[in-house]
């Protein structure tokens, strides 16, 4: 299990690079639509910590805070956001097509629930192959709008498949919330039904929520029999872009700031606090993973830009 | 020397199947019903037996999350063998098909690989209507990332889906219902045929006809009824793969005709045959002495009732209607040629 300090730093991490997105977007150099993370961060960290460092997952459109917690690293994913030949896809990807698949991160999509079926047949692999690795997809609620959401946990509980579903719950498909999108009572209870373990949780305390994905990854594991995980979240920012919203009126910014009082990042550091880590020690901190966010921005956009002809490659194997 | 074999088209398929499962574990076959006790009209015949349902089984009905699923498997080193019983069921899957299959290798950078191979059955006759009667090539085709498969012929039946499973991307191997028939010369053992290589399926040296899937016979037919009663000899050319399309063998035999019909199975409308026609007055323009004449299906959806069937479907009359009109040939009178002699043969129900 990772120390105070080590969540805390995956923590910051995300949440720093995308403060570095902010910072530099308006300059009009990344020209990838940005789908911010900011506000899952607990949830992000909290499951994929919990995961086995050789363990798959997949991810969506909004998905920094998957790559960062699973990689770790910073070069490659701003070299991308800069569509750079040093990017992980040299720059076919951009921020909605994130992956890595050397570190297990086989994919996202740009459409909704679309990932989910490919982690199920990532995870059938895996089963065939007994090579002991969990899958974990994560989804926003609003791919439960979706007929495939309904056919990939039906395939997943059929087959006892060694998958966790991660369905991250932030209320909203775009600026449309759940009570005006599901026709069944609550999300639990109808994907109870299936042949799935249940967990839900709306903390956004990164420990907390590793406690529960541990349970969940190994109660799978054990019982052969997929799990599904609701964890709620509260999206900081716009849909897509890196600007707040509340003036657009489809919801009230007194929602941010409850959640923003047990904020993933804020609830991490006043834990060290309380554990009697010095402010200055984990401010130094700070500033080195500050520093290797702007050295990588600045690696980024000095990159070259891939050739032309690399256009026209990757195509076909 | 080995005693020439001549087996149906339907188990040079099995055949294929049953070769590529022995040489490579990690190929396994599944779909809609394949484990029934038709074995996707046979082809599946003896897989379930030695191979078991774990390499071989019937799943739910859910076209998009199995292409999906397929796609997550292949990428994870499985060779998975997806099957529709008719090809007009990909469509519930056009989204995981397009957005995912084609996008996985380009979207990773070229770090991932999908070695995926989905079958569909081209349906025709005996009623089968405007739901269990597309083709679909055109489509398919249109999409990077994707490639496209029609064997004509058993022999390549067998080297064309073996050829598939190997190959390590996403490849489409649609298979006509009636061609399942047909019988050919097929070597007992194991054999691929390249991907993107066209045949020429009858030499000739007075008109080129390009053809697919099915209307390779319906061309055949013409090619005999042209020689017998004008002694025009046509050249007929069977792309085989549709993407990618073997252009160049097309090319050569217009540039040594002069003359191009293209007899597609799709729909005429933005189909293969306008993308063949544009292809060829792209590079043989010079060569061409007639208009290219394009024979396929036309405007309007496929009928159920028979009389309406046969006016749907474009056969060897049409292929020797379009010949005459760019030979400028005098027409022949077909009046005693029996062009349905197929649709008599299959009795349906499927």
């Amino acid at each position: 299990m990772p120390t105070s300090l080590e969540f805390y730093k995956k923590l910051y991490l995300i949440r720093a690079v995308e403060e570095g997105i902010r910072k530099y977007y308006s300059e009009n150099e990344m020209k990838t639509p940005m789908h911010m993370s900011m506000g899952s961060e607990a949830l992000v960290v909290g499951v994929v910590s919990a995961l086995k460092k050789s363990d798959q997952v997949f991810g969506t459109y909004r998905s920094h805070a998957l790559y960062l917690a699973k990689t770790g690293e910073t070069n490659a994913f701003f070299a991308e956001m800069y569509g750079k030949r040093t990017g992980g896809a040299k720059g076919k990807a951009g921020s909605m097509h994130l992956s890595a698949p050397e570190e297990g991160f086989l994919g996202t999509s740009a459409v909704v629930g679309t990932t989910i079926p490919v982690a199920v047949g990532a995870a059938f692999a895996n089963k065939k192959k007994k090579n002991g690795k969990m899958v974990a997809v994560f989804f926003g609620e609003g791919a439960m709008d979706e007929g495939v959401f309904w056919e990939s946990i039906n395939l997943a509980s059929l087959w006892n498949l060694p998958i966790v579903f991660i369905c991250e719950d932030n209320n909203l498909a775009i600026h449309t919330p759940v009570l005006k999108r599901q026709g069944y009572a609550s999300i639990e209870a109808i994907v109870s039904r299936f042949n799935m373990n249940v967990i839900q949780s709306e903390s956004t305390d990164v420990e907390r929520v590793f406690a529960l994905a541990r349970k969940a990854r190994l109660t799978t594991e054990q019982t052969q029999r997929p799990s599904f995980m609701r964890l709620a979240y509260y999206r900081y920012l716009e849909h897509v872009g890196v600007n707040e919203d509340f003036e657009a009126g489809y919801r009230a910014k007194s929602e941010f700031d409850a959640w923003y009082k047990k904020d993933p990042v804020r609830v991490q550091k006043k834990r060290l606090l309380k554990k009697g880590v010095r402010a200055s020690a984990i401010g130094q901190i700070e500033k080195r993973l500050d520093a290797k966010i702007e050295e990588s921005i600045a690696h980024a956009k000095q990159a070259p830009f891939a050739e032309e002809g690399e256009a026209y490659t990757d195509v076909f194997a | 020397m080995t005693k020439k074999r001549y087996i149906t088209y339907e188990e040079a398929l099995n055949e294929a199947l049953l070769g590529e499962m022995r040489r490579n574990p990690g190929v396994f076959v599944y779909g809609i019903d394949v484990a029934d006790h038709k074995r996707t009209f046979g082809t599946g015949k003896g897989l379930l037996e030695e191979f078991g349902p774990e390499r071989y089984f019937s799943t739910p009905l859910s076209e998009d999350a199995l292409t999906g699923f397929g796609l997550g498997a292949a990428v994870n080193g499985l060779h998975p063998i997806l099957v529709h019983i008719r090809v007009d069921f990909m469509l519930l899957a056009m989204n995981q098909l397009i957005n995912m299959v084609a996008t996985e290798r380009y979207g990773s950078g070229g770090k991932t690989k999908a070695p995926f191979t989905i079958r569909a059955i081209i349906g025709r006759g005996w009623g089968q209507g405007f739901q269990h009667s597309k083709s679909l090539q055109s489509f398919f085709a249109h999409v990077p990332g994707l490639k496209v498969v029609m064997p004509t012929t058993p022999y390549d039946a067998k080297g064309l889906l073996a050829a598939a499973i190997r190959d390590e991307n996403p490849t489409i191997v649609l298979e006509h219902r009636w061609l399942y028939f047909q019988k050919g010369e097929v070597p007992e053992e194991p054999y691929v045929l390249p991907i993107g290589v066209a045949n020429v399926l009858r030499k000739g040296s007075d008109a080129t006809v390009v053809a697919t899937s099915w209307m390779n016979v319906e061309a055949s037919h013409a090619a005999d009824i042209l020689e017998k009663e004008r002694g025009v000899r046509i050249e007929i050319i069977d792309p085989r793969t549709i993407s990618p399309l073997d252009d160049e063998a097309i090319f050569r035999s217009v540039r040594k005709t002069g003359h191009c019909v293209v007899a597609d199975y799709d729909w005429r409308n933005c189909g293969l045959s306008a993308e063949i026609a544009a292809r060829v007055s792209e590079t043989c323009y010079g060569s061409l002495r007639s208009p290219i004449q394009r024979v396929a299906f036309p405007d309007t959806h496929c009928p159920t009732t028979r009389p309406l069937e046969n006016v749907f479907y474009p056969n060897a009359k049409d292929i020797v209607r379009a010949v005459e009109k760019a030979l400028k040939l005098k027409p022949i009178n077909l009046k005693k040629e029996n062009f349905y002699s197929h649709e008599h043969k299959f009795t349906g129900p499927f």
